[in-house]
């Protein structure tokens, strides 16, 4: 089934088309990777898949439980709450509160709570309090963080640190994880951690991934399906096998005449 | 859940304590008239700056205009009370007076609220300065000479019961699902955002709660100086309170308290020092600001919950040994 559904999405600044006429579709419960070399227009693609920026044309259609819902003029958070979730680039964690807020927050928009409730504290506040809180723990379990609650999240190491928006996007409860760049900056330790991590949340959140990465041996390790973006074109799309095939993809690479 | 409790209780007994301390102290003597004009202001002070560091320290918006809303709250409270001296009138006129002013807020907060940093402050300015004019041209409010025989009805009591209240609404807020999300806005707007927090919302509710806590803190005032005049809400009242929170630790509401006691007590003090006086309160804001650029406790909060969970780990300790 098709869970995304993206049609001829453009964006251009001015004179530049960062992202001209891509059509994609993610499906339910699938890895996809988009790869490109620098300056492709992925980080744009996927801001503009989030909310963060605004198409100039296109449409972007998501499945949801009230049927099929256009984002395109959508707010971010209003993207969110319908069900995508990202981590960033460069880590945007909440660096000067509790691994546990981080997660919390998160869960903020699911759990609305009234006013009156929490300045009064009324015996509801404590109740959805506790269970908010055994819930954030219980997903932090699943990555080994359980420890790490009470720190800082400035305070964690990087690769922690990168863990720990891969959890709070996850405490969104997200139909579709957007990860940009997860292994950047990684050792090849970190990095084969983070391919077991993301097989992990696969089977355990059975939610679609689409993956904005670099490192090849981590996509090719885990994407089912690949799409290839070069000067803001779609120019391939395909199993990571195709892929490896494919011409433009390799004159894309490592250049060549075309 | 009876753990709670007990840190609730704690909380209002230290609140009852305090009171009944203060009343003893008026009653020996030790407290005289000097010093209870001192401990009000205090008071008024902590309110002030409590609304503004949730807005500051916690949503993260750099708003100096703060002394705009508190002269809403002075003049809808003055002009009430003046018809109505009676306790009954000074309650309706702290609420109306908030209620007026969160409206403002709101009206102002959802344009100016789009800005960051400096561009917000500087607007936020200008919002307190159009308030400011506009008091200082209404026939209602007695143009520039302002309002005069207000009735005295902001008594040390009263004045102290709404420090707790105040203090108890803002913090209950910031320790909710509510507060995290503005906590949230004040680290990363973006990532809030995509976590599907409605930042906008939280930064105007912030502001609005604000807002209020400093029309009440407006209203007090002037039911206690008993005289206002638009120039009493310039810029410099903003500055002032702005100093206390940055001073006691953005971020931290103990620091706030703790702020407003210590440069309360130093102004007392300096009294005596005549002209000098304002130039040894610069020098200590100075030597403060170099040698704790943080403020007085950073972001550092008491809790009761963490004295007694200190209290029960020291007495297991030993316990032990």
């Amino acid at each position: 089934m098709t869970l995304l559904d993206i049609k001829e999405l453009t964006k251009s600044f001015g004179g530049l088309t960062a992202v001209s006429n891509v059509t994609m579709h993610l499906n339910d419960n699938e890895l996809v990777a988009l790869i490109g070399p620098n300056g492709a227009g992925k980080t744009t693609l996927f801001n503009l898949l989030t909310g963060v920026i605004v198409p100039s044309e296109g449409t972007i259609a998501m499945q949801t439980d009230n049927g099929l819902q256009v984002l395109n003029k959508m707010k971010p958070y209003k993207v969110a709450q319908t069900g995508l979730a990202r981590t960033f680039q460069n880590i945007r964690l909440f660096k000067d509160l509790s691994v546990l807020d981080n997660v919390l927050i998160a869960m903020t928009a699911k759990n609305k709570e009234g006013f009156f409730s929490s300045i009064f504290r009324l015996p509801s506040f404590y109740h959805k309090e506790a269970a908010l809180r055994q819930e954030a723990i219980e997903l932090l379990k699943i990555f080994d963080m359980q420890d790490q609650i009470d720190n800082l999240a400035k305070n964690l190491p990087y690769g922690e640190q990168r863990r720990l928006e891969i959890v709070r996007a996850l405490a969104t409860k997200p139909k579709i994880l957007f990860l940009d760049e997860p292994a950047a900056g990684m050792n090849p330790e970190e990095t084969a951690d983070l391919t077991r991590l993301i097989r992990k949340i696969q089977q355990e959140f059975h939610i679609t991934v689409l993956l904005i990465e670099h490192d090849m041996s981590l996509v090719m390790n885990v994407a089912e399906r690949i799409y290839v973006l070069e000067y803001g074109q779609l120019i391939a799309e395909g199993t990571p096998t195709q892929i490896q095939q494919n011409e433009r993809v390799i004159k894309a690479y490592l250049g060549g005449e075309s | 859940m009876k753990k709670n409790l007990k840190y609730n209780l704690t909380w209002l007994a230290i609140m009852v304590v305090g009171y009944v301390v203060i009343n003893l102290l008026e009653f020996a003597g030790i407290i005289d008239q000097f010093g209870e004009n001192t401990m009000v202001l205090i008071g008024i002070n902590i309110i002030l700056a409590t609304g503004l560091n949730l807005i500051i320290g916690f949503s993260g918006q750099f708003s100096l205009g703060h002394a705009g809303f508190m002269a809403i709250g002075a003049y809808v409270c003055a002009l009430i009370t003046s018809s109505v001296a009676t306790p009954m009138g000074m309650a309706i006129g702290m609420i109306a007076g908030a209620a007026v002013s969160a409206l403002v807020a709101l009206i102002v907060g959802i344009p100016t609220l789009r800005l960051d940093g400096d561009y917000l402050a500087i607007a936020t300015m200008g919002v307190a300065e159009i308030i400011r004019i506009i008091l200082n041209n209404l026939k209602i409010t007695n143009g520039p000479a302002g309002l005069y025989n207000i009735p005295l009805l902001a008594t040390w009591p009263v004045v102290y019961f709404m420090v707790c209240v105040t203090t108890l609404i803002i913090v209950n807020f910031i320790h909710s699902r509510d507060g995290r999300a503005v906590m949230s806005v004040r680290e990363n707007e973006i990532a809030a955002e995509s976590m599907g927090v409605n930042t906008t919302k939280w930064k105007v509710l912030a502001f609005v709660i604000g807002a209020a806590t400093a029309a009440i803190g407006g209203a007090l005032h002037a039911n206690y100086i008993q005289t206002i005049a638009p120039t009493d809400f310039g810029i410099m009242e903003s500055i002032n309170i702005l100093i206390i929170v940055v001073l006691g630790g953005i971020g931290s509401i103990t620091g706030t308290f703790v702020a407003a006691v210590v440069l309360g007590l130093l102004d007392m003090i300096l009294q005596n020092f005549g002209t000098l006086r304002m130039v040894l309160y610069s020098l200590a804001l100075i030597l403060l600001m170099v040698f704790k650029p943080s403020g007085l406790l950073g972001t550092w909060e008491f809790s009761v919950r963490n004295l007694f969970n200190r209290f029960t780990r020291s007495t297991k300790q030993k316990g032990d040994a």
